[in-house]
């Protein structure tokens, strides 16, 4: 394993996303919230670019007592990679899909070191 | 060991381009040595309200055209029956930034943009529809949907299919004008790249009834397939009782081929017409087990309310035909095995992707199918589609380039 050079801390805007070409995969770094992900662009279901779509909030039922409806919110906590083809979610913090765990996007670790931000790949 | 990167790209920085949208498209098209493939691609769209202007030209009533030319065509927006929310709130992002993708001054644009997600993902020939139009048939100015749909008509065969030999398309017949129907039949039905015609199984029109008969006898005498594609209606009764798009669109779109073909079936349609072609598309596949299921069922014990019929439901419908998307491919491989055996797909399923609209299918959705044999996926991406619309099996220049280079 390899560590690849990304950037150095603030190039990467806050709520950036930056595609790599490592010799192991294409990959996608976040930078948001202060932290930075690392994803290869690939969508496990048909295989799109999955790090190149929006960043989007978990959508919320909100349900009272009673079991009554009172309306929809956002979990900004829950921020969510989605696949640009077809907008299959992935949770930004460790990339598996919304609603099945066993469909994920390959997650790399990141190194933060002397104003530097790598991936190891 | 630690590497620089010397190349990257900023997301924030970049113009949309279809082309590097479907880069990992062309990735699996080439893996898949979809060069040696010839695919047709039997149900994608473009997005006509763009060229509404120059469409609006060709509308003959000069009052409709002054509207037409005012008011344009597209979707209602957010409070509306008709809102896009295809686009799933942002989520897929060409729904957004394709209106802003650079394109040359030639061809024309929607044949630059049929072009770039073709060739990426391996489609050599494409079976193009509207998108709006889909749901023209709801517009409550019934006496109008004839001239809009002739004038889109003519426009896409003079500007569109008389320019780009890849480019097919089953024109929209305005069903509830079935003098209007067979005169588009007339018109069009030997312009070049008209492989079809096709209705909106919104219509609000029963198959059945005898002014259509004509119609059907025209296409059958001409050896032109008749296409029900399938859409929904958000204002429809039992649908407006859903209160999101997953719901309306999961039923709205499989629903209203179910009572088209119910109604095909039981009146007897095939035994009437039977060198009628007839292609179902956009329903996905999952609906025709139940049907066929449902179908052969009642009739056994009611054969005298469909007489016609000399053989079970499903016999027939195992000689229709049928495009693939949105195939309902989550987590059941055993159950999509059961549904190619009970529609013959080896020789009747047609793969469609539906580009660019958001349920989209790669060719991959088929090639992948480990059930299938070299054969069977031969067919179904292309071979199956060639036979039916009677296609000259020509590759793409771009493979043929390829194939050539090598």
């Amino acid at each position: 394993m390899d560590e690849f050079l990304i950037c150095r801390e603030g190039e990467l805007a806050e709520g950036g996303v930056r595609i790599v070409q490592t010799p192991a995969a294409e990959i996608g770094v976040f930078h948001r919230g202060g932290q930075y992900f690392a994803y290869r662009n690939f969508c496990p279901h048909q295989g799109g670019p999955a790090c190149e779509g929006v960043l989007m909030p978990q959508v919320v039922d909100v349900i009272g007592e009673g079991g009554i409806y009172k309306g929809q919110t956002y979990d900004e906590r829950d921020m969510h990679i989605v696949c640009p083809w077809h907008s299959y979610e992935f949770h930004l913090s460790d990339g598996t899909h919304v609603c099945d765990k066993n469909l994920r996007l390959k997650k790399y670790e990141v190194v933060r070191r002397d104003g530097r931000v790598y991936v190891v790949a | 060991m630690t590497t620089d990167i010397h190349s990257f790209r900023d997301l924030a920085n970049e113009e949309f381009d279809t082309r590097t949208l479907l880069r990992n498209a062309a990735q699996q098209a080439k893996d898949r040595k979809y060069d040696d493939f010839f695919i047709v691609d039997t149900d994608s769209h473009h997005y006509e309200q763009e060229a509404f202007k120059e469409i609006a030209e060709f509308i003959e009533n000069p009052i409709l055209r002054h509207e037409a030319k005012l008011q344009g065509m597209s979707l209602g927006g957010i409070a509306s029956d008709n809102a896009l929310y295809q686009g799933n709130g942002g989520r897929i992002t060409r729904y957004p930034l394709r209106g802003k993708e650079k394109v040359p001054a030639t061809p024309h644009r929607d044949i630059t943009l049929m072009e770039r997600w073709m060739d990426p993902m391996g489609v050599d020939t494409a079976v193009m529809f509207p998108t709006p139009m889909l749901n023209l048939a709801s517009c409550p100015r019934r006496e109008e949907v004839s001239g809009i749909a002739l004038a889109y008509n003519r426009w896409l065969c003079d500007k569109i299919l008389a320019e780009n030999s890849r480019l097919k398309s089953m024109l929209y017949l305005p069903f509830y004008d079935p003098d209007m129907c067979l005169r588009m039949i007339e018109e069009f039905g030997d312009r070049k790249g008209v492989v079809g015609f096709m209705v909106t199984a919104t219509t609000y029109k029963s198959n059945f009834e005898n002014p259509y008969m004509k119609i059907y006898s025209s296409l059958q005498e001409r050896g032109l397939p008749l296409g029900f594609h399938a859409a929904f209606n958000w204002s429809e009764q039992s649908l407006s009782l859903t209160n999101r798009f997953i719901a309306v669109h999961s039923l709205g779109f499989s629903w209203c081929n179910m009572l088209y073909m119910t109604n095909w079936l039981v009146n007897g349609m095939p035994e009437r017409f039977p060198k009628l072609k007839t292609i179902w598309i956009e329903s996905g596949l999952a609906w025709l087990p139940f049907l066929m299921q449902r179908l052969d069922n009642e009739f056994m014990m009611r054969t005298s309310d469909a007489p016609l019929l000399k053989r079970k439901p499903s016999d027939y419908m195992r000689e229709m035909y049928f495009t693939s998307q949105p195939m309902e491919m989550v987590n059941n491989r055993k159950a999509l095995e059961v549904t190619f055996e009970m529609i013959n797909a080896r020789t009747q399923l047609l793969y469609s992707s539906d580009y660019p609209h958001w349920d989209m299918d790669l060719p991959s959705t088929i090639y992948d199918l480990p059930f299938l044999t070299e054969q069977d996926k031969r067919n179904i991406l292309g071979g199956n589609a060639q036979r039916v619309f009677n296609l000259e099996p020509s590759l793409s220049p771009a493979k043929q380039a390829r194939r050539t280079a090598a």
